[in-house]
């Protein structure tokens, strides 16, 4: 029997699915590092949600689910294919298509550096809540992980950032700032092998 | 594996600054250079092949709901 409920339901499902795509790519793109990879991790679970509807409840919070499938499925892929598939050392190594106009080029590419430099589980955590918007409650759920790890693993990466971004911001590393700029890409290419 | 927990729809701003006491929040260098990143890929938009899939799986399911109709309209 098809429930009125259901067809009710479908149109609207697919709506709340359009308006959260940007910001699923924009963590898939955090967690694979690159766009092709992270396109194919959107369709992926796109597929994934699409099945399982039945599972959601219209009037939850549409975004944690989704982002709990990505994740559920980008990490069961890597088990599967292994290294492959994180080569990229994560977190936005490509250079953006878009640059944020706040920022110059310098600030964005010691910023994806030191993002880089995070472990997984924290770089994961300090976007989810810093960036996707997302609770403590939601982002520990989405993690599979107790809420007061969650807000452990973004005060240990925030407090990192801070140190990284400090030490790079005193470019007392290289001659000046074109070369500091040249190593860095080619630092995040060689990442990407 | 998914929950499918209550929680209020209210996630619907782009870019929410987490609690202001985790040196995220929206005055913060850390917080805002994230959200920069983050969105530069938001603005991007989406690929047309993931609006394809989209639409896809909307008239799939739409085909085989009449037909279930069908067959199950007496």
């Amino acid at each position: 029997m098809v429930s009125e409920a259901t067809d009710v339901q479908a149109p609207s499902f697919k709506r709340e699915m359009l308006a959260t795509l940007p910001s699923l790519r924009a963590f898939a793109v955090s967690l694979t590092g690159k766009h092709d990879k992270a396109d194919d991790l959107v369709q992926d679970t796109v597929m994934k949600a699409w099945a399982k509807q039945t599972s959601f409840e219209m009037g939850t919070n549409i975004k944690a689910w989704l982002f709990t499938i990505l994740r559920n499925e980008f990490y069961s892929q890597m088990r599967k294919r292994g290294r492959e598939v994180q080569d990229s050392d994560g977190a936005f190594t490509e250079r953006l298509s878009v640059h944020p106009p706040q920022y110059g080029a310098m600030d964005m590419i010691d910023f994806k550096a030191a993002l880089s430099k995070l472990p997984d589980d924290q770089r994961e955590a300090v976007i989810l809540i810093g960036a996707s918007g997302f609770s403590y409650e939601d982002a520990a759920a989405i993690c599979n992980c107790a809420v007061g790890t969650m807000k452990s693993r973004v005060s240990r990466a925030r407090i990192r950032l801070q140190d990284l971004l400090k030490v790079s911001g005193e470019a007392d590393y290289g001659p000046d700032a074109v070369s500091t700029q040249v190593t860095t890409q080619t630092l995040s290419i060689g990442q990407g092998r | 594996m998914v929950k499918d927990k209550p929680v209020s729809q209210q996630q619907r701003a782009r870019v929410q600054a987490g609690p202001s006491d985790d040196g995220l929040g929206p005055n913060t260098d850390i917080g805002s250079r994230l959200r920069a990143l983050y969105g530069s890929v938001q603005d991007e938009g989406v690929p047309d092949q993931l609006l394809d899939l989209l639409e896809k799986l909307d008239s799939a399911e739409a085909a085989q709901k009449s037909n279930t109709g069908a067959q199950n309209g007496q």
